[in-house]
């Protein structure tokens, strides 16, 4: 595919390649809105009637979408927004309230931020940094004073909603869903959130006043429908594409990747491990570098080598870049916890067996001192390869530092395989990894 | 991965330019810049950045984004010791000096995201900005919401932003409990010996030829690389040791081929430099003082903070530190054998008793109360001593000095535990301006 010159095409080729990472990074970095999402149909009607029943006819509702990450929830409200908002009046009536729980972190700023967002600030004038309790009674008086034939309905959106149940007393909570329960302003709470075990974490009134309507998103996608995502994403529109030739060849290049055994393999391994869309897009994204001038389409082994980079173990990585005396340090430990069955050591005793194997195996080659060693145990502690037992409690005793217990975070088999790639690792010391007892 | 760097966005040359900048690194930078895309193209909301200190992190991102003129901010977690300093230093540098100005008193994140939210629009951004944060692991101590929204500042600010977390750490060790947006995480490899030798051997000396150099850093990594492999590290141990080095050619002794006898003459050097100015025992303008020295005076001259560590202190406080310190090392069980004259005769063996087969000096100092403490203490000391005040006295302060540390504060005047901080050379040292031989007394050197 690669081969084929495209001498007749109207575009050179440095551009159609900028456009395609144009429209393509949009797509997978930008969370462009797709038409309409994929698998969720029926969670999307329910959604959407229970949002037209708020805003058209003036019902209060509360809802939570409930789903891991990288699941489409806010996808899926975009969309389901998107749709609502395009039809006739809705967009002119309907008010919208956009909370986080990660930036709106107590209910006097997610109060301000209502406020501000429903754009009563004018009215309250410098009320607006009043007291916490006059602006919550002020938001309360002008919400009530509604009614459902005649106010606007407002639409509020929680995301992290798991966040709100934090906070002090739950008052926001209490308040919204207070509105949503008594016949007052037509208002809708929805909130996103990916915590399966939310409605426990609600105070009893809260929760009753809530209308336990749950949308819950689980990926239910299998292999075969996970490779048409996989080629949807990548899939250039034949129709806005100013070059057809190229999004000819393209597209038809993209199939011929999916039928490839080798590629089949590697996106089932991915599939196993997470169903996520994000992690789909972050491989994605990876191959999407690899696409240039040079290597215009996309080849399995750009596929292979991006997979690569993305499931290195990092902790192999770091093991990899430790000198030698830190990766003898490193043995030792590992002999220790295979000793004494995984219990807490102290500098000394890695020393002390460190010295042991200099005496009987080794040729002095690496005769150094405790302070050198203790140098490169206290790197190790700042790469967090090990971890003081109780690091309170010894700041507070003041311990010696050689005597200061930590522990090895690091499994069997990822010591033996950086063993396997470390650089000119002199034989004795493999040997001594290798080897059970010491 | 193509050696040059290379990518359709950026103007060649300058590319070229950038690229002479970072030897050894090109490859990452290439990866980077693929990454980072065109500068008008969206890039990844985050991006994770991970590789052991000194492998050119920093040095990559601010000179890539630094000479590409891209639009960026970088702040440092160590300095920013409050995220509003933080939000601050990313708004100055972002959208200019009168933004700062906008944000509240003591600005939450909820301000942040505002203003940014604001400010976006007024400087639309025809290019992609960055904010780059150094030594992120220092994240997760600070406000816990702070992490999960900064890797997804992107779809917060709905701007085109990407947020590069730098560290030494792996991302596993960040992640929060509720998860978070997940960056894409690139490894920066660390540099082989080759790489190190090719780096250090750039900063020649004026008056010598490359070539010798280049053989100095031979052999410094001949000493130095099983330790250590931080190429700061190294490069400041090559520049305090050169001259030394070079000493035998400026006195004649030597030609320059002659890089056996130059071996000869450093190694030793090199060695003692590894237990002194290695470990900032000697500072490295007293190493410097050191060589510029004649040689007669040299093993003693050179006096590191270790050597000062030896505190002059009163009579009785020696005894009672060497009490607390045979209290501390010794089980309770054997002070009857140590400190009563009639115990009869009982060997190591009797007494040894199963989990006791490990030293207590591999274990560390126990606890002990101090009533123990006295008693060893009236053994010890050969003339009768009243337990006046002035001896409760030392006690707490030996325990201001740091040479015994209190446990468990709750009780202060009855039965309060002390445990002994001093190591063994210490008490050693102690023990003989006293004429005590405390080795004798010691249960695990029986």
């Amino acid at each position: 595919m690669s081969k084929r010159k495209l001498k007749d095409s109207p575009m050179p080729i440095g551009e159609c390649i900028s456009q395609v990472q144009t429209l393509l990074r949009e797509r997978l970095c930008h969370q462009q809105l797709p038409q309409r999402p994929e698998g969720v149909d029926s969670q999307h009607k329910h959604l959407m009637e229970l949002l037209k029943r708020t805003a058209v006819h003036g019902e209060s509702n509360s809802v939570l979408i409930i789903g891991p990450r990288g699941t489409g929830k806010t996808q899926l409200l975009r969309c389901v927004l998107a749709e609502l908002l395009a039809e006739e009046d809705v967009d002119k009536t309907l008010l919208q309230v956009h909370l986080n729980g990660l930036l709106q972190t107590d209910d006097r700023i997610a109060l301000k931020e209502i406020t501000r967002q429903l754009s009563l600030e004018n009215v309250v004038g410098d009320q607006v940094f009043g007291s916490f309790a006059e602006n919550l009674a002020f938001l309360l008086e002008a919400l009530k004073k509604g009614d459902r034939s005649s106010s606007r309905p407002v639409l509020f959106i929680l995301d992290e909603f798991d966040l709100f149940a934090h906070h002090k007393n739950q008052t926001l909570l209490y308040n919204l869903l207070d509105v949503s329960q008594s016949a007052q302003t037509p208002v809708a709470v929805v909130g996103l959130t990916c915590r399966l075990d939310v409605l426990e974490l609600l105070e009893k009134r809260v929760k009753s006043r809530f209308s336990h309507r749950q949308i819950h998103l689980l990926p239910s996608l299998s292999f075969s429908q996970y490779l048409q995502a996989v080629q949807a994403q990548l899939h250039l529109p034949d129709t806005t594409f100013p070059d057809t030739t190229f999004c000819y060849d393209w597209n038809a290049s993209l199939k011929a990747l999916c039928e490839d055994k080798s590629v089949e393999a590697v996106l089932l391994r991915h599939f196993n491990s997470t169903k996520d869309f994000r992690s789909l897009h972050r491989l994605l994204m990876a191959i999407l570098c690899r696409v240039s001038v040079n290597n215009p389409t996309i080849k399995p082994a750009d596929l292979l080598d991006a997979s690569r980079l993305l499931s290195a173990d990092a902790m192999t990585n770091v093991l990899h870049g430790l000198s030698i005396l830190e990766l003898c340090l490193v043995i030792a430990m590992k002999h220790l916890n295979d000793i004494y069955d995984g219990e807490p050591f102290n500098l000394q005793m890695v020393y002390n067996e460190f010295k042991r194997f200099l005496q009987r195996k080794s040729n002095s080659l690496y005769n150094f001192e405790l302070p050198v060693v203790m140098k490169a145990f206290e790197h190790l502690q700042q790469l967090e390869v090990v971890r003081p037992v109780d690091a309170a409690a010894a700041v507070a005793a003041r311990a010696q530092r050689e005597y200061q217990l930590v522990r090895l975070m690091l499994d069997h088999s990822q010591i033996m395989e950086a063993l396997q790639k470390y650089p000119q690792c002199p034989t004795d010391v493999k040997q001594w990894a290798a080897s059970a007892f010491g | 991965m193509t050696a040059s760097l290379q990518h359709p966005g950026y103007d060649p040359e300058r590319l070229l330019c950038v690229a002479e900048k970072m030897p050894c690194r090109v490859s990452q930078a290439g990866t980077l810049l693929s990454l980072m895309g065109e500068p008008a193209q969206y890039s990844y909301p985050s991006i994770f950045l991970y590789g052991h200190r000194s492998t050119g992190k920093s040095h990559v991102i601010n000179t890539l984004l630094m000479d590409l003129e891209l639009p960026h901010a970088t702040v440092s977690c160590v300095e920013c010791v409050s995220v509003g300093l933080m939000f601050e230093r990313v708004l100055l540098a972002l959208f200019g000096p009168d933004t700062s100005t906008l944000l509240p008193r003591s600005p939450s994140l909820s301000d942040f995201v505002r203003i940014y939210r604001q400010q976006a629009p007024l400087s639309p951004a025809n290019q992609t900005r960055y904010i780059v944060i150094e030594k992120a692991e220092l994240l997760r101590d600070m406000d816990s919401n702070l992490l999960p929204v900064l890797v997804r500042l992107q779809e917060l600010v709905d701007d085109n932003v990407t947020v590069i977390l730098l560290s030494e750490i792996v991302w596993d060790r960040f992640r929060p409990n509720t998860g978070c947006f997940e960056p894409l995480i690139l490894y920066f490899p660390d540099y082989s010996k080759g790489d190190l030798q090719q780096i250090l051997s750039q900063d020649i000396h004026p008056s010598y030829s490359p070539e010798l150099y280049s053989a100095f850093i031979n052999i410094l990594l001949g000493v130095f690389y099983s330790v250590c492999r931080d190429l700061r590290e190294l490069r400041h141990l090559a520049a305090l040791n050169f001259s030394k080095f070079c000493e035998p050619l400026k006195e004649g002794k030597v030609k320059e081929s002659d890089t056996h006898k130059l071996w000869r003459n450093i190694e030793p050097h090199l060695k003692k430099a590894m237990q002194t100015v290695y470990l900032r025992d000697v500072s490295s303008v007293q190493w410097e003082q050191q060589l510029q020295q004649t040689e007669e005076k040299e093993c003693a001259a050179l006096k590191g903070l270790s050597a000062h560590a030896h505190v002059e202190l009163p009579y009785y406080s020696k005894f009672l530190l060497i009490a607390a310190y045979l209290a501390s090392y010794n089980p309770a069980r054997t002070d009857r054998r140590f400190f009563l004259k009639h115990h009869g005769k009982i060997k190591k063996t009797n007494f040894l008793k199963k989990h006791e087969k490990t030293s207590n000096h591999l274990l560390g100092p126990k606890p002990f109360p101090l009533d123990r403490l006295l008693a060893i203490f009236y053994s010890v000391v050969d003339s009768r001593v009243a337990p006046s005040a002035s001896v409760f006295s030392q006690i707490s302060s030996l325990v201001t000095l740091q040479l015994l540390t209190q446990l468990g504060h709750d009780d202060q005047l009855d039965a309060p535990k002390y445990k002994c901080a001093v190591a063994l050379d210490f008490i050693r040292a102690i023990s003989r301006t006293v004429n005590f031989d405390i080795v004798k007394y010691l249960y695990d050197f029986l």
